[in-house]
């Protein structure tokens, strides 16, 4: 099965490539300790999952670049070429030239429905390369106007065309002292459109990745590329082929199914259900993944994953808990984890974002700009509402 | 000869002149003849024939010259409705042609003076003009304001009439004080002159200096001042033209720095003002260039921002500077600044890769901030003192088109204006309550 990626504005592209970069590396890395066999099984699922193999020398990456001015993309493209290992498909990009000046109006209201057409063309032509489609994979950041705006308009249009396929949209989190100084309503926009037709929502926060170069790596001066790397590792490590407990003996054909297709039950849901004894340090989960490579992993006491005061008191741990594993080892780590968890981890961070975005809200400042392009009060006023249900949503898990 | 690439086709044409006299312009490739894309007027011709017996002769296309000869007499009303009405067709059409030659034009630089006759006057026609013509194209305005001694007498007349037009007809203005710019000139020729250890000074690397241009013993007074202003441009756009981690484009800088239309004056400072030619630049010294932008020796108006509120602030970086450089400075310097309350963490921020020539970074600050402030209560006083007294109207409202009300009103933006900063002011330090969030039932 095949994902086909969407890079959207400066922050999708320059990630997107680092991740192309981190599978291809992976593949021709160290296969660790597994067997030969397993290895070229794993190249193999791995490269049909995202890389056509065409006529040309070098595998090439099913992706889609899109951005609003020239730069990102130009250098994306020939940095990839460079590498000798993988490339880019030379038509398979857009850019204008004016971007989209930090505006998500902009990028929603105007780029969006004014380069739909060729857009999806680019993408109905990647999707037709894939024997089996597995779903969409776009990269964005949620701050600024191309990624964001544009994103979003861009994952409902996949939403209408694919309505069946998987949609994971990565999302960046800007620096909570600022990148941009509207990233707060850009923020909040994204996220409330793209809740209607996205199927799952992964998110990157500049700031904690931050502290990992500088605490874990120990990096000096830390640039947006040992970022990117960083999060191209952590997304390699949970896009990589795995064994999957309904998979069998091949590599799990759908690379997305995460399910986090869990609602919580109608009725009967009543806050006061809390279990009161619960461990105030977990965040209260309603699904977690562990995904583990390499040497030992069928020795990996998971034991603590299924406690029950980890997850919302109307939730199974044996529903709420997934793990893959495969013996093939990671990007050169003899061994390696990855955890990706639906839980409250978010809350704090989504409730900060909104709660400054109401706060500027009050006071009007920087709404011209965005009525400017059709973006109303209204609209905002939708979306804040939207937020609100989400973060209520998790605080009573 | 060099390469004619994207950063170069933001400001020029590369123009086929191999069979003598204009071609077709050439798009990619080498470069043939560079031509600016600007239109230069001016109602006297000096300056501009000066210009054209200059280095710089081949630069601009005698096609996109606007002169006359008797000048506009230090006169707003001259200069904006006299000339105004006069060369309007001719503006117009010369500006569809420099926008017909580009593929996608995004801004106006219009440079010019406050305080004289046609700078102010007819440089503000066409600013309405280009709103009028291209509404969707930004229009920064790079003003250059009347210090107290100005020799002009009626300045401060001509400043307000152009300030009103600035206010409703501008996206951002980059306001510019002769003082500041001399007290800089000043302050690099005492570092120069100083013959400190370890103080020699990388020549091109001065902000008042254009870099490659042969080094003249006696410069013109005003040349090492314009340079600076000249470098601000040039650092404003470097994201625009060449490639970086965080990239950041004109139409953001109006974006995040303007939150309400009116409050459009962003105060600018440029670091560091020289590279000691000393090449270990250890981190110590990077701080340094952020803190020297926020002093008020570095800014460009006579202003002092780390005292007043901002609304909004900007920090571009060019060369060897990461965002954990970025964001360590920011963390530092916050708790300094005082921020409106509804921008607490108001920065934004843009890292270019490429350094300025002779430098290995630097660092532009634009910050839209209460500090303008003192600058419009001086003018509004040195206005009424002669509005008073009804001294020199006469000049002005003998002019066709020209009437009390031109003052009345203008004067009534600016007083508007500063009220409108007035009110931020007063939240300064006040105590915040946050607005109440939305409440939503389950």
């Amino acid at each position: 099965m095949s994902i086909v990626t969407v890079q959207l504005g400066q922050c999708g592209n320059q990630i997107g490539h680092e991740v192309f970069n981190a599978i291809c590396s992976d593949v021709h890395g160290t296969h660790g300790l597994c067997s030969k066999k397993e290895n070229e099984s794993y190249c193999d699922a791995c490269k049909e999952r995202f890389f056509c193999e065409e006529e040309s020398e070098v595998p090439v990456a099913r992706a889609v670049l899109v951005d609003m001015e020239p730069k990102v993309i130009s250098q994306t493209l020939s940095m990839a070429a460079r590498s000798g290992y993988w490339k880019y498909d030379d038509r398979s990009h857009f850019c204008q030239k004016q971007g989209s000046g930090n505006n998500w109006a902009n990028g929603y209201s105007v780029h969006g429905p004014r380069h739909k057409e060729v857009i999806m063309n680019l993408v109905q032509k990647e999707a037709e390369k894939c024997d089996r489609l597995g779903g969409f994979f776009t990269i964005m950041s949620m701050a600024g106007g191309t990624g964001s705006g544009l994103g979003a308009y861009v994952t409902q249009c996949l939403r209408d065309a694919f309505p069946t396929s998987f949609i994971l949209n990565h999302v960046i989190w800007p620096y909570g002292t600022g990148e941009i100084i509207v990233q707060n309503y850009n923020s909040v926009l994204t996220l409330s459109h793209l809740y209607q037709s996205s199927d799952a929502l992964l998110v990157h926060e500049n700031d904690v990745i931050h502290k990992i170069c500088a605490q874990l790596m120990n990096i000096k001066q830390i640039s947006f590329r040992d970022v990117n790397q960083v999060i191209a590792h952590q997304l390699g490590s949970v896009f990589q082929p795995t064994y999957t407990a309904e998979g069998g003996l091949h590599y799990s054909r759908n690379p997305l199914g995460i399910d986090w297709q869990v609602r919580p039950p109608r009725l009967g849901l009543h806050p006061l259900s809390h279990s009161a004894n619960k461990p105030l340090q977990f965040n209260t989960s309603i699904a977690n993944l562990v995904i583990l490579r390499g040497k030992d992993m069928h020795s990996v006491d998971l034991g603590s994953f299924r406690d029950p005061s980890l997850y919302t008191s109307w939730l199974n741990p044996q529903d709420a808990f997934n793990v893959w594993k495969t013996p093939r080892a990671f990007n050169k780590y003899e061994k390696s984890a990855s955890l990706v968890s639906n839980s409250q981890f978010l809350l704090k961070p989504l409730d900060n974002v909104v709660g400054k975005a109401w706060n500027m809200f009050a006071s009007k400042a920087y709404i011209h700009q965005y009525t400017k392009f059709g973006i109303e009060e209204e609209d905002f006023l939708d979306s804040f509402t939207a937020l609100e249900q989400v973060i209520s949503s998790y605080t009573i898990l | 000869k060099g390469i004619y690439d994207e950063a170069l086709s933001s400001f020029f044409r590369n123009v086929d002149t191999r069979s003598g006299g204009d071609g077709p312009d050439i798009y990619k490739g080498k470069i043939c003849s560079l031509k600016a894309r600007a239109l230069l007027i001016d109602m006297e011709e000096g300056v501009v024939n000066e210009i054209l017996q200059g280095p710089l002769r081949d630069v601009f296309d005698s096609k996109q010259l606007i002169t006359d000869v008797s000048g506009s007499g230090n006169n707003w009303a001259v200069g904006h409705k006299l000339y105004g009405s006069q060369y309007r067709e001719n503006i117009v059409e010369k500006l569809r042609k420099a926008a017909e030659h580009c593929d996608c034009l995004q801004c106006f630089f219009i440079i010019h003076s406050m305080g004289g006759g046609t700078g102010s006057g007819l440089g503000t026609f066409v600013l309405n003009l280009l709103e009028d013509e291209f509404p969707e194209v930004y229009r920064f305005v790079t003003s250059v304001y009347p210090s107290g001694e100005d020799d002009v007498i009626t300045s401060p007349y001509n400043t307000v009439l152009a300030m009103k037009e600035l206010n409703e007809h501008a996206d951002c203005v980059l306001p510019i004080e002769n003082e500041s710019l001399f007290d800089i000139v000043n302050k690099i020729h005492q570092m120069i002159n100083s013959g400190k250890l370890g103080s020699t000074v990388k020549q091109n690397s001065l902000v008042t200096s254009s870099a490659g241009s042969a080094k003249t013993v006696q410069e013109k007074p005003f040349d090492a001042m314009n340079n600076i202003v000249a470098n601000l441009l040039l650092n404003l756009t470097s994201s625009a033209r060449f490639e970086g981690s965080l990239n950041m484009d004109l139409n953001e800088i109006s974006m995040n720095l303007v939150p309400f239309p009116r409050l459009h004056y962003l105060v600018s400072s440029l670091t560091p003002l020289y590279t000691l030619a000393d090449v270990n630049v250890p981190s110590r010294r990077l701080d340094q260039m952020f803190s020297d932008a926020f002093s008020r020796e570095h800014q460009l108006i006579q202003a002092d921002p780390k005292h007043s509120l901002y609304l909004a602030c900007a920090l571009l970086v060019r060369g060897n500077v990461q965002v954990s450089d970025l964001r360590r400075n920011i963390e530092r310097l916050k708790p300094s600044l005082h921020f409106v309350s509804w921008n607490q963490e108001g920065w934004k921020t843009g890292l270019c890769s490429v350094p300025p020539v002779g430098h290995s970074h630097s660092l532009l600050s634009l910050a839209n901030n209460t500090c303008v402030k003192p600058t419009f209560i001086e003018l509004k006083d040195r206005f009424m003192k002669l509005y008073k007294k009804k001294a020199h109207l006469h000049h002005y409202l003998h002019v066709d088109g020209m009437e009390q009300s031109c003052f009345s009103e203008a004067i009534s933006s600016l007083s508007d204006l500063i009220e409108e900063y007035n009110e931020l002011d007063a939240t300064k330090g006040g105590p915040r309550t946050d607005p109440s969030r939305l409440k939503i039932a389950v």
